[in-house]
């Protein structure tokens, strides 16, 4: 994208999701989508409704989701396995642990209406967790789409991986931020606009903000790169070396807990890498979420773009 | 169709019993009681029971073997070795460093379909892999063993709504009732009873068999499904600690690995049984 690029409104990356899987699913009748009373909010009803052979119903256990998941995907099934990330990440952890990743089964977690999607709902309904507990786990890739095209080929891929992948949707409608022709690959960063001065290295639905923050940036006189880190596992660590060398600050932006997320990772690998340079995590801090809508909630961490510029020019010694 | 004869089956536990006993012995751990009660349900399961070999080990109609109750591996290890699976002298790595043979099943071993071991997720891989089969119309059956201890695992009942729910009749949860658990009996630990009749409510098929006697298992276990469209619930009553006088029914071998001289007696005692020209 060029920084003057005015951003245009898309869908939730859970539509897509949704469409995707419609479209993967008339094609191969291998493909499931598994649900856990979950398909109204994972948008499914449609996929229901034209492959009703292919949903499976599990009903609320998410457990027995993920193991009956694993199961199916032993005998060649692309399984999608779908309920809400608070408790497809956690509720069903060990399932994820042995069921699916040391068993190395081929299935594919959709961790629906992710982070704070559910806002007011309060923490038991957040999933700011998800990813520092899955980064734990060895052999689950974990994707977490910025906008709609990310959404589209992230589904693709996972469908074509032969190996376990965490996806990560919100509810929320996304501002396109690609214009279509860029290739994705599992682990592989896009830079959605280069610069110098400040890098904004931010993933899912944050990415958005971040490039509000970089227009502002960008009309005060500030080389801004943001970086869409669509895959939090395993990590693009070239694209984040080298936006440390490159750049003189790296603001890091996630829609989780700032423990064990993208910053963390991020941190770890400049650190060990020998480098140095001013650094913020932006994200969810450790405290009680506060109450409100996903907006506010951004609003109150500063994952806005003025809140974001301002975390930036902060960085920089220049506010 | 029956393949071996009661004696036969009698024969091969006997030497599965001393195998297990002696690679526990060498890997100084193992799950002895656990490996002993489950030691002829395995025999009956893979002998006379399941169209799984070396050969068809990819084949989709291959009938499926889940081993929930992961901890009785050493058992389970020495059956796959006697089916041809591995060569048995590859136990001698069991538990060592960079061995393939850990304390619980590992798909690095050949002839095992998933890591189990943390208990409570054999049953809902077993479901979904006996909906894969029902979706596919394809003839193969699935078989899961679990402990007892391990019903108090909420997971198990899930999975037992679910196939109850998808009318899963290919599909055997055989339990291995030996009554036992690391802490003590079941029914102080945390009761499971009534068994038959909970499973029973949840909509499955419940039969009860001598998990010792190879006559009533191999019919057990080779009639279902007995009741279309009703999963099938094996109540096996066994002994934990089988063959060997002095750990039948003793909670502390649940873990325990024989000192020498207990060693040598259990393997004495088992030699007893042994018939050379079987």
């Amino acid at each position: 994208m060029k920084i003057t690029d005015k951003l245009i409104k898309g869908k939730a990356n859970l539509e897509i999701y949704s469409e995707t899987l419609i479209e993967l699913g008339l094609s191969d009748k291998d493909v499931l989508a598994v649900t856990s009373d979950s398909r109204g909010s994972g948008k499914l009803v449609p996929f229901a409704e034209k492959l009703p052979e292919q949903i499976v119903e599990i009903g609320i256990a998410e457990q027995n989701l993920v193991g009956v998941a694993a199961g199916l995907a032993s005998t060649g099934k692309k399984v999608f396995a779908t309920s809400p990330g608070c408790f497809l990440a956690t509720r069903s952890l060990e399932q994820i642990k042995n069921d699916v990743a040391y068993s190395n089964y081929p299935v594919t977690l959709v961790g629906i209406s992710s982070g704070v999607s559910y806002g007011a709902l309060g923490s038991t309904h957040h999933s700011i967790h998800d990813v520092a507990v899955l980064r734990a786990i060895h052999n689950l890739t974990i994707v977490v789409p910025a906008d709609n095209f990310e959404a589209r080929e992230a589904v693709k891929a996972a469908a074509a991986f032969d190996k376990p992948v965490y996806l990560k949707f919100g509810k929320k409608n996304m501002p396109h931020l690609h214009s279509g022709d860029e290739v994705f690959e599992i682990g592989k960063a896009f830079t959605i606009v280069d610069g110098s001065d400040v890098a904004f290295i931010a993933c899912g639905e944050t990415v958005a903000p971040a490039f509000e923050a970089a227009q502002k940036l960008h009309e005060n006189g500030i080389s801004v790169r943001v970086v869409s880190m669509h895959t939090l596992k395993p990590l693009d660590t070239d694209a984040i070396l080298k936006a440390a060398r490159e750049c003189k600050a790296i603001v890091t932006v996630e829609e989780h807990s700032i423990s064990g997320g993208l910053g963390e990772a991020c941190a770890s690998t400049i650190l060990e890498a020998g480098l140095f340079l001013p650094f913020k995590r932006v994200g969810i801090p450790d405290e009680e979420t506060v109450a409100g809508s996903q907006v506010e909630i951004f609003e109150h961490y500063g994952i806005t773009g003025e809140g974001l510029c301002n975390t930036a020019l902060k960085l920089l010694n220049l506010s | 169709m029956q393949k071996y004869s009661d004696y036969e089956l009698e024969q091969k536990s006997v030497r599965y019993r001393i195998a297990l006993l002696k690679y526990i012995k060498r890997a100084n751990a193992g799950h002895t009681g656990g490996d002993l009660s489950c030691t002829d349900i395995l025999n009956v399961l893979y002998n006379e029971v399941l169209n799984v070999s070396p050969g068809n080990f990819s084949d989709p109609n291959r009938d499926r073997y889940i081993q929930s109750k992961g901890h009785s591996v050493e058992a389970l290890y020495v059956v796959l070795a006697d089916k041809g699976f591995f060569p048995e002298r590859d136990l001698e790595t069991m538990c060592r460093y960079k061995s393939p043979y850990v304390g619980h099943p590992t798909r690095k071993v050949r002839g095992i379909e998933f890591n189990t071991g943390a208990l409570g997720h054999g049953l809902s891989i077993s479901t979904g892999i006996a909906l894969a089969g029902k979706k596919d119309q394809l003839p193969y059956r699935v078989f899961t063993l679990l402990g007892d201890g391990e019903l108090a695992e909420g997971s198990n009942w899930e999975a037992a709504m679910l196939a109850a729910h998808y009318k899963l009749d290919n599909l055997v949860a055989i339990l291995d009732h030996n009554t036992l658990q690391i802490t003590g009996r079941n029914s102080e630990v945390c009761n499971p009873y009534p068994i038959e009749e909970k499973w029973k409510a949840f909509g499955w098929n419940v039969v009860h068999t001598d998990g010792h006697n190879f006559a009533e298992l191999r019919k057990v276990l080779n009639e279902t499904p007995t009741v279309p469209g009703k999963p099938n619930f094996v109540i096996a009553h066994t002994v934990k600690g089988k063959g060997v006088s002095f750990m039948e029914d003793i909670k502390k071998w649940h873990h325990r690995v024989p000192a020498d001289e207990e060693f040598e007696q259990a393997i004495n005692e088992l030699k007893v049984q042994l018939n050379e020209n079987y």
